[in-house]
């Protein structure tokens, strides 16, 4: 491999991992503080991403689209958390499992009855369109570099939340111990209800910027779903920065394992785990 | 309504099927300091737990402030004015021992704010020294005392203490009491559990003392100095 195609599949595994962030941290944070399961929280990524589809035909701009389709999002996890998890939180993993799979199949069928199952592509914003010329044939575009810096803002974001913020505060306090919250006088369903949706609104936000690139199809949650999971599992359950370092890990296993060993690269993501988990069986950064 | 700050009638708590309280009243007055009595598992954490809802009892009522709190949630029972320090402290330990105070700040009943970041440092000077490191890097009795400053951040009416110096050298266990005591003088009712009853019954005003989670006796604490027999009888060894 030369050093413009080695470029590009670093910026894109760059690029891949920090979007699988966006889906796994709010897996890792739901996992850590409430104890669910959540296999529909790759429908998150998938709703969103037909959101995006969705709001571009109406609005015929990502911007107008991000703009309504996060606060949807933001309302979607809110209402999931108050109707449906909430009561899920004490029960076992076998319920927790059953009830979100279920959930997958309901967000597939309602996806197909209001937009069908046709792959769909969205548009590029126009001001992002252009591509960086790095080599007589190849060049790398504007967009792909955009979704990564808006990765990193909301991962910077994210840190502050948690750790510079009272409510982060709450929440790393509810990872450990919830009945001491409560006595402190912190409603502790509220701190739940905000990060599901939180979580909602992250995983939607991802589906959303990565239709441009990604296109969208039904079933698109799945595989998504799939490496949050390794994530979360290699980052260390509840740790936002184990998902962050655990993502980048993955998003380069799988980009490079892809171009590497094209014929093995379905593994190359399930050896690192393993590795990883001989090295660390609680993952890098247990929480 | 009565006069009592907190005033709790014929508690009946359970773990599943095992019945832990059985009928027990328990009343604390404005700026009182009542000791809670009894030898290990009589049911002193479980009452605790019942009056503020952690546990939530299957019978009997509880009223704080002249109001009923019965079956509500924790927050809201204790944003009415109580903080719990519970048994083993209940700190935590992936937060700095400056977020573990200020997590939990808040006015207290009326808007009353005595107690600030500022003031529990002065009245726990190692705390300060100590502000960046995590809550579980902290020794035993800096713990307590972390756990102690974090419920007065929420400026309490009634301060719950489940086995104030359990597990302190003694040194330590005597800084503890000297800050209840401190506390008690600030006007801020207090409950306290806790094996040394010599300690607890030189500071406390009055002494309610659980035997399987039955009330065996109530009274002023000079009146239980009194009567060594009741100590000798229900919380010898
Ligand atoms: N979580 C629990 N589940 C079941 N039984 C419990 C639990 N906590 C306490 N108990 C039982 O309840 C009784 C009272 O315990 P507790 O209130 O902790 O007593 P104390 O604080 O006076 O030592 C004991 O017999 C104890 O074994
Ligand atoms: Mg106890």
């Amino acid at each position: 491999m030369d050093f413009v195609s080695f470029l590009i599949q670093t910026l894109n595994a760059v690029q891949y991992g920090l979007l699988l962030f966006l889906v796994a941290s709010g897996l890792t944070l739901i996992f850590g503080i409430m104890g669910v399961i959540n296999l529909a929280h790759g429908s998150f990524y998938m709703i969103g991403a037909y959101l995006a589809f969705a709001l571009v035909a109406q609005t015929g701009n990502l911007f107008t689209a991000l703009l309504l389709g996060i606060p949807l999002a933001a309302l979607l996890g809110a209402l999931l958390e108050w109707a449906l998890f909430r009561h899920l939180y004490k029960r076992n993993h076998l319920e927790q499992v059953l009830l979100t799979y279920g959930l997958i199949l309901v967000f597939e069928e309602l996806r197909s009855l209001a937009l069908g199952d046709d792959v769909h592509g969205v548009a590029v914003p126009a001001i992002f369109s252009a591509s960086i010329k790095l080599s007589d044939t190849l060049s790398y575009p504007v967009y792909r570099l955009v979704i990564s810096a808006v990765c990193v803002l909301l991962a910077i974001g994210l840190y502050i939340l948690i750790h510079r913020t009272r409510i982060g505060m709450m929440i790393r306090a509810g990872n450990h111990d919830r009945d001491m919250v409560e006595a402190l006088g912190i409603d502790i369903n509220r701190i739940y209800l905000v990060v599901f949706a939180l979580g909602v609104t992250l995983a939607a936000f991802a589906g959303m910027i990565a239709a441009p690139v990604s296109s969208v199809f039904p079933g698109m949650g799945n595989q998504v779903l799939i490496l949050s999971f390794v994530i979360v599992v290699i980052g260390g359950i509840g740790s936002v920065w184990g998902a962050l370092v655990a993502a980048l890990v993955i998003g380069f296993a799988d980009t490079f394992g892809k171009v590497l060993v094209p014929d093995y690269a379905g593994l190359a993501v399930y050896l690192v785990m393993a590795a990883v988990l001989l090295w660390r069986p609680e993952g890098i950064f247990k929480s | 309504m009565s006069d009592w700050l907190l005033e709790a009638q014929g508690l009946q708590s359970f773990y599943g099927s095992s019945h832990i309280l059985h009928g027990v009243d328990f009343r604390v007055g404005r700026g009182e300091t009542v000791a809670l009595m009894g030898r290990n598992g009589m049911g002193k954490t479980t009452l605790l737990k019942s009056v503020i809802g952690l546990v939530t009892p299957r019978g009997g009522r509880v009223a704080f402030a002249g109001g009923e709190v019965t079956g509500q949630p924790t927050h809201r029972i204790v944003r009415r004015g109580i903080a719990y320090v519970p048994e083993g402290r209940g700190i935590f330990p992936n937060l700095s021992v400056s977020e573990n105070l200020r997590m939990a700040a808040r006015p207290g009943p009326g808007g009353r704010r005595d107690w600030d970041f500022e003031r529990v440092l002065a009245t726990f000077p190692r705390l300060s020294e100590r502000l960046d490191h995590g809550g579980g890097q902290l020794s035993g009795g800096e713990q307590q005392m972390l756990t102690i400053g974090r419920a007065l951040m929420t400026n309490p009416d009634l301060l719950i203490l489940d086995e104030a110096t359990e597990g302190l050298a003694p040194i330590i266990a005597r800084e503890i009491w000297g800050i209840v005591r401190e506390i008690k003088s600030s006007g801020i009712a207090t409950v306290i559990v806790d094996k040394n009853h010599h300690a607890l019954t030189a500071l406390c005003d009055r002494a309610v003392v659980l035997v399987k989670g039955q009330v065996v006796f109530e009274g002023a604490c000079a009146a239980l100095k009194a009567q060594p027999e009741i100590i000798q009888r229900h919380l010898g060894v």
